[in-house]
């Protein structure tokens, strides 16, 4: 092979690869390293290699890292039974609408996630048009309220991430060969038998990329939570955003991110291996 | 067919009619009240139909100003996205080289990463090297995202592309360029179109990576998140229509042109 071939790939990958090495694997080892700082917006931080960040960070704020895994694993158990059935119908009997209901499925994309999240506010808001009518024919208590409760939060969490699910099931039922369900049939499996040992067999790589792809961002949220939840909800964003901005105390929000990627990261390999499934990057790519 | 198993599909038909319902919901709301002839801060109770907003869409300086940054960013990165990730998504398809595996692992890390930990890992090096956050910072970061997704989507298409076609135009004397140009280029186009169009609304949409990235620039989605403390103002939902609006034209004149 002449030089310049084999120096083609290297030219091809240097620019991209480079710009990621400096704005994300380069950040990623910063971030590690100040996690072990100590110091102060005044005095600056210093290297000391301080594993309380680590401690401190988790018994501190230990209930809002339980409350964000426990409200990621809600939502994401609601999007799966709210978007498994949606994405049976339109991969086998949607027909020719198909392409119509998966774009109907991906316009709440074209609105700002925090604009939709706003509108949630204003649709749940106590005075508002669902609960004000309500309230004013004595339907529910005057006291009843949605906002600023948890249920709030793991509600704005399934409605933001729904898509994720739906998507990622409906790309591997599409795919799934219809001859055989019809050889299924004909081997006298009833419905319900076709079902769980042909179809949902087959779906599990699209359920695993939708539980990722739902976790993921549902845990690490606080969009959701700040502007549904109120103050007594508040989820492990929230914290991290909040120490970063308002306290500036750099190390610990560094040591609660770095847990945090490490949690999310780990739960996706074990389940990965777990499931026997391949890379989710294999499942989603068409 | 018997009855019973036609009755059980259209209940699942109407089903799936509710679930849109629900995720449609919220929008409709979103463009009712830009029409509502509110008089205080607070954009709740409906109190009549009005197009002033839509008169007024520029009338607050900063919002106009949000609007333009997001747009404009959005474009930018989208570009230097599809520069430096087009390449490197050929390369992953098609060349064995050295780092392979451990570009792919970091693509895989940038796609897998809570957008919380990529904002708050570029706020940690900005902050280690002292660097001024602000419209550059909000741009690297979100070509950053964006060249994952982009190669993600060229990869994915350049991997089903038959090698023999790019042999055939070597033997018929075509030197690289061409080849690239004539034969590579177009067979990719619908993988990079398909990223930079992901690119594009992830970039106008972020909220989280910008968040932290952003300094006192202000851009629409961390504008609509301020406004959310004392009462967000009838010209975001404006906004919003219009881009929904323009985001839905585009989606399906592109749709129809398949």
């Amino acid at each position: 092979m002449p030089f310049s071939r084999r120096l083609a790939p290297y030219l091809l990958v240097l620019p991209g690869g480079l710009w990621l090495a400096v704005f994300f694997v380069v950040p990623v080892a910063m971030m590690a390293s100040l996690s072990l700082q100590t110091g102060n917006l005044i005095d600056g931080f210093r290297q000391t290699f301080h594993w309380q960040n680590y401690t401190d960070g988790l018994s501190t704020y230990g209930d809002a890292f339980v409350r964000s895994l426990w409200y990621g694993f809600l939502a994401t158990i609601l999007c799966l039974a709210l978007a498994y059935p949606a994405a049976y119908w339109i991969a086998f009997r949607a027909g020719p609408r198909k392409s119509t209901y998966l774009l109907l499925l991906l316009i709440p994309y074209f609105v700002s996630f925090v604009l939709r999240t706003v509108a949630w506010k204003l649709v749940l808001t106590d005075n508002g048009p669902v609960l004000g009518p309500l309230r004013d024919h004595g339907i529910v208590p005057s006291d009843f309220h949605v906002l600023d409760t948890g249920t709030a939060v793991i509600a704005g969490l399934t409605y933001t991430y729904l898509p994720f699910m739906v998507l990622p099931i409906y790309v591997a039922l599409e795919r799934l060969d219809p001859r055989l369900i019809e050889a299924a049939h004909d081997l006298h499996a009833g419905r319900a038998a076709t079902f769980a040992r042909v179809v949902l067999p087959l779906s599990l790589p699209g359920v695993f990329a939708g539980v990722v792809m739902t976790f993921v961002p549902a845990s690490s949220d606080y969009v959701n939570a700040e502007i549904l939840g109120g103050p007594r909800n508040t989820m492990i964003g929230n914290v991290i955003q909040a120490q970063y901005f308002d306290d500036g105390a750099y190390p610990v929000a560094s040591a609660l991110s770095f847990t945090l990627m490490a949690i999310l990261l780990a739960g996706i390999f074990l389940y990965a291996r777990a499931l026997g499934t391949r890379g989710i990057l294999d499942t989603t790519a068409p | 067919m018997t009855t019973r198993p036609t009755r059980r599909l259209s209940a699942l038909h109407l089903y799936t009619l509710l679930l849109t319902a629900w995720l449609i919901l919220p929008i409709a709301v979103m463009i009712l009240f830009g029409f509502n002839d509110v008089h205080g801060k607070q954009n709740f109770r409906w109190e009549g139909f009005t197009l002033k907003w839509y008169t007024h869409l520029l009338a607050k300086p900063d919002l106009t100003i949000a609007a333009i940054n997001s747009l404009t960013i959005a474009t930018l990165s989208t570009a230097m996205a599809t520069a430096l990730g087009t390449p490197l998504g050929l390369a992953l398809a098609r060349h064995k080289f050295r780092g392979r595996a451990t570009t792919t692992a970091v693509l895989f890390l940038i796609i897998a990463c809570p957008e919380l930990v990529l904002g708050a890992s570029l706020l940690s090096m900005f902050v280690t090297f002292n660097i001024p956050r602000g419209y550059p910072t909000i741009l690297a970061a979100h070509t950053m995202v964006s060249i994952a997704f982009m190669t993600t989507t060229v990869r994915a298409r350049a991997v089903t592309l038959d090698p023999s076609l790019e042999e055939a135009a070597e033997d018929l004397g075509a030197t690289p360029w061409p080849r690239f140009r004539l034969i590579t280029l177009p067979l990719v186009t619908p993988g990079i179109l398909a990223g930079a169009l992901l690119a594009f609304v992830l970039s106008i949409d972020d909220f989280v990576i910008t968040n932290f990235t952003s300094g006192t620039t202000i851009t629409l989605p961390l504008w609509i998140w301020a406004s959310t403390r004392t009462g967000t103002p009838p010209q975001v939902n404006v906004l919003g229509t219009l881009i929904f609006a323009a985001a839905t034209t585009l989606t399906l004149l592109t749709a129809r042109r398949k």
